[in-house]
């Protein structure tokens, strides 16, 4: 099971369909429901950040299938404005938008590893995997 | 899309049972704040057993709107949030300590009737 499918994030059900998407592809891969709604909590911060913050972009699922490895890897990834502070995004209550800011903290306790890259005024991309046990 | 909101003597009772996007929670909390003026209800259970995520923004929206309806004076309380759910809100960093829960729905109407008895 080797694929790869994107939901373009341009309008805010964007974030629902992308949710949807990931939480069926995980159901596939085998994930169990606590698995998959952390995988669908997470799908739903990336593609709302994405949204909120840089207008568009897109959020890719890959099935990872390796000789004992299965898992799902996220990448999110958009053209906006990149994040200017990163080691302030990442941490606990910080927020520009008046939300929680438990948005990218967040997604890094949900899921089992993190990547960011961010360059301003070029864009950002964040890519998460989740192994399954 | 719009979430119905039932009266019951003087609860209001909220169950739902959609994926929630961002849009239909702003309507929810609008609609159930003027539900809760229009009625005179005093108090209110929302039922989440159908709701299989909660992300950030739905959990500021439902702890906004208990906050809010308090602020008019209904008693509101959360009931039925799965434990995948649970689990997720507490990885996220979301503890919702001052929301009022309650298993189910029967329960959620017994922690209301006593709170509002008190």
């Amino acid at each position: 099971m080797d694929f790869q499918s994107c939901v373009n994030i341009k309008k805010e059900w964007d974030i629902v369909g992308a949710r949807q998407l990931g939480r069926d592809i995980a159901k596939k891969i085998g994930f169990g429901t606590v698995d998959q709604a952390r995988i669908a909590t997470a799908i739903s911060e990336l593609a709302r950040n994405i949204y909120l913050y840089a207008g568009s972009g897109k959020v890719c699922f890959e099935a990872i299938d390796d000789m004992n490895h299965k898992g799902l890897s996220i990448i999110a990834v958009d053209e906006g404005p990149g994040i200017e502070e990163l080691s302030q995004v990442m941490e606990d209550g910080f927020s520009t938008s008046g939300g929680l800011g438990a948005g990218l903290p967040g997604v890094k306790r949900l899921m089992d590893e993190f990547d960011i890259v961010s360059e301003q005024g070029k864009g950002t991309e964040i890519k998460v995997v989740k192994w399954l046990r | 899309m719009r979430i119905p909101i039932l009266k019951l003597h003087n609860y209001l009772l909220i169950s739902i049972q959609i994926d929630l996007d961002d849009q239909t929670a702003i309507q929810f909390q609008e609609d159930l704040l003027n539900k809760i003026h229009s009625s005179g209800a005093t108090g209110v259970v929302i039922d989440l057993t159908s709701v299989d995520i909660i992300d950030s923004f739905i959990a500021k929206v439902l702890g906004d709107v208990v906050t809010m309806s308090d602020l008019m004076g209904a008693k509101v309380v959360l009931t039925g949030i799965q434990p995948a759910v649970a689990m997720t809100l507490i990885d996220l960093g979301i503890h919702m300590q001052d929301v009022p829960t309650a298993l189910d729905l029967e329960q959620g109407l017994i922690k209301l009737r006593q709170e509002l008895e008190e």
